[in-house]
Order: structure tokens, then sequence, then C-alpha cells
């Protein structure tokens, strides 16, 4: 039983280490601003929950647990909120998405 | 206001853990500091609504979350593969919830699951960013919106 | 032995988002490198509590989390604020509406 325990929490957290340095690799491979906040999103995301979610599956039933989850909570719960502030923001001072279809599928997609 | 109150004094007492004289008078002060500062911010009616509608979100969740793990896997498959097939497209959304909190919702949530990003909220559209064309067609074909409408409607 | 590898992990992504921190063509890229910088703080200090069994770490990465997220609106706010005084202040147009 304790070693599914271990073996899980390992497991989940080598898979949110490796959704993080995806990001990581992301957000320098990225080639504009609004590419790189979806590079952003996968560590904000899955990397922090599976990083906390792993580490709670270690600590057990315990205090540690109750914090971590809430940390993950607030995370997941900040995260939208402050990359709908940069992205309206970058929006706002007129950084246009390199989009260069968007027009069409703009009013291809209006109607719908 | 209660519940603010009772809210705020448990998370005081799960942090602190431990209650001497000094450290209670110091949370309760910051206790009733919030609450002043809620009050003069008119923050208390709007934030019980939301808490009442706590109960029906957690379904909802359970949906995002398995959403949340199927596009962090795509968007993980694009960067890593050495072509980096982005295709950047901007798609207009019409939210069918009405409300503030069903659209903050419906915004958060498509934030939320990688690939797509909304970066504009304007009279119930949604101007969203996607990094290819398959989320794109997804956000296009899925049904977020109803599914966001029953959590907050209860409908 | 996993803890050091997601630590690690966590800490290479950091470099990452400093190098983008340095290297983002806009105030846009800077805010969001830092934004990830900010988050990967709290998942290590997360890490580094279990790594050194201090669990009092975690307080702190709640605390990171909060400072974190305040002070990102913070910046986004200030640099469109600074920006609509910049375009009042131009000749030629009137006051900011």
């Amino acid at each position: 039983m304790t070693l599914v325990v271990e073996w899980l929490s390992n497991l989940m957290l080598l898979i949110g280490g490796f959704f993080v340095l995806t990001g990581g690799i992301g957000a320098i491979r990225m080639p504009e601003l609004y590419s790189r906040m979806h590079a952003s999103s996968l560590t904000d995301t899955m990397g922090s929950m599976m990083v906390l979610g792993g580490l709670a599956v270690k600590a057990g039933f315990t205090l540690v647990t109750l914090k971590l989850g809430i940390v993950a909570v607030f995370l997941l719960f900040t995260s939208p909120v402050s990359a709908y502030a940069l992205g309206n923001a970058a929006l706002v001072a007129g950084y246009r998405p390199l989009a260069d279809k968007s027009e069409s599928a703009h009013g291809a997609e209006s109607k719908s | 206001m209660l519940i603010l109150a009772a809210a705020l004094t448990s998370t005081w007492l799960i942090w602190s853990g431990m209650i001497k004289p000094l450290l209670f008078v110091l949370g309760a002060v910051s206790v009733v500091l919030t609450i002043i500062m809620a009050v003069r911010m008119r923050l208390l009616r709007k934030s019980v609504f939301a808490l009442a509608l706590l109960p029906r979100m957690f379904g909802f969740w359970t949906s995002l979350l398995i959403d949340i793990i199927k596009s962090n896997i795509a968007v993980a498959k694009i960067v890593l593969s050495p072509r980096l097939p982005i295709a950047p497209t901007l798609l207009r959304l019409k939210t069918p919830t009405p409300g503030a909190i069903g659209q903050a919702t419906l915004a958060n949530s498509i934030t939320l699951s990688p690939g797509t990003i909304t970066i504009d909220s304007h009279r119930g559209e949604l101007l969203v960013h996607c990094v290819d064309q398959q989320s794109a067609d997804e956000l296009r074909a899925g049904n977020h919106g109803e599914r966001v409408n029953r959590a907050v409607a209860g409908r | 032995m996993m803890l050091l590898v997601a630590a690690s992990a966590i800490a290479v992504t950091m470099a990452l988002a400093l190098a983008r921190a340095l290297a983002g063509p806009s105030v846009f890229d800077r805010v969001l490198a830092v934004n990830m910088f900010g988050t990967k703080t709290v998942l290590l200090l997360a890490v580094v509590s279990f790594i050194m069994e201090r669990p009092d770490f975690v307080d702190l990465s709640l605390t990171y989390a909060l400072i974190n997220f305040i002070g990102v609106i913070a910046v986004l706010e200030l640099s469109s604020a600074r920006r609509e005084q910049r375009k009042g202040n131009q000749p030629g147009q009137g006051l900011p509406k």
C-alpha cells in the first residue's frame, strides 16, 4: 500500500516536472506573445496540479495536504485572471496577434 | 458577513495552528479589518451569491479537469515537436450565459485549458486566441457554454 | 529522489523564464515571464519544503502566490495607466475621457 502511494506520488511529480519543463521550453521557443501565453498556461495548470498533487499524495492526510490543496486552488483561480489581464492589456496596447487568417476566420465565426 | 467571518477565522486558525493570547488578538484584529474593508468595497452581497453556487460547480469542475488534461497533452505535443506547428487563430465566441458570474466562469475556464486564451470580453462576446486550428475547432464544436450555463444557472 | 528531479526541472524552467524576461521584446513578454517565474517559485518552495522536511515552507509558498498575483495585476495596471497618461499628454489631444 505505502509502496503504491510512493510510486503514485513519484509518477505525479515526474509528470509535473515534465510539463513544467515543457512550458519553459515553449516560453523560449514560441515566436510571439500570445503563443508564449499558451506555453505559460501549460505550466500553470498541469504543472502545478501535478507537482502539488504529487506532494499531497506523499504527505497523506495531514494539515500540509490541506495547505497544498489551498495553494493549488488559489493558483488555478488566479492564473486565468492574470492571463486575461495580460492578454487584454497587450490587446489594448495594440499588439495584434500573429494570425493572418484571423480576419476571414472572424467573419465566418461571428455568426456561429 | 458571518460566513466571511467564519471562513477568515478558520483560515487563521489553520495557518497559525497555535492559540496564544497575542496571536489570537492579532488574528481577531485582522479578521475585523478585512470585514470592514469588504463592507466598504460593497463586496459582500455578490460574493455570498457566488458562494451559494459552489455545490453545483463540482460536476463542472471534474469535466473541466478532464478537458484540461487532454488539452495539456495536445499543447505539450505542439511545443515539443521540432517544427513548432502553431497556427494562431482568433475566434469570436458568443456566450449563451447571462450574468457576470457565468461569463467570468466561461472565460476563465477557456483560459484555463491550454491552447485557448480569452483576451477580450465584451457584451456577451469573448475574443479567444487559439494556438492552432484543432483547438479552435474543438472550442467551436464543443458545448462549453452550455455546460457553464448548466453549472451556473442550474438548468 | 523524484523530489530532486522535480525541483531541478522547476529550477531549469525558472532559468528559461528568466532568459525570456531578459530577452523579451515587449513589456508584456517580460510580465509574462515574471509571472511564470513567480508560479514556479511557488512550486519550488512547496517541493523544497518536502526535501528539507520543513512544512512551514508551504505557508511561504502560499504567501508568494498571493504576492505574485497582486504584483502582476499591479504592474499591468501601472503600464496601462502610464500609457493613458502619455496619450493624454500629447499635443493636439484633449483630456483623456
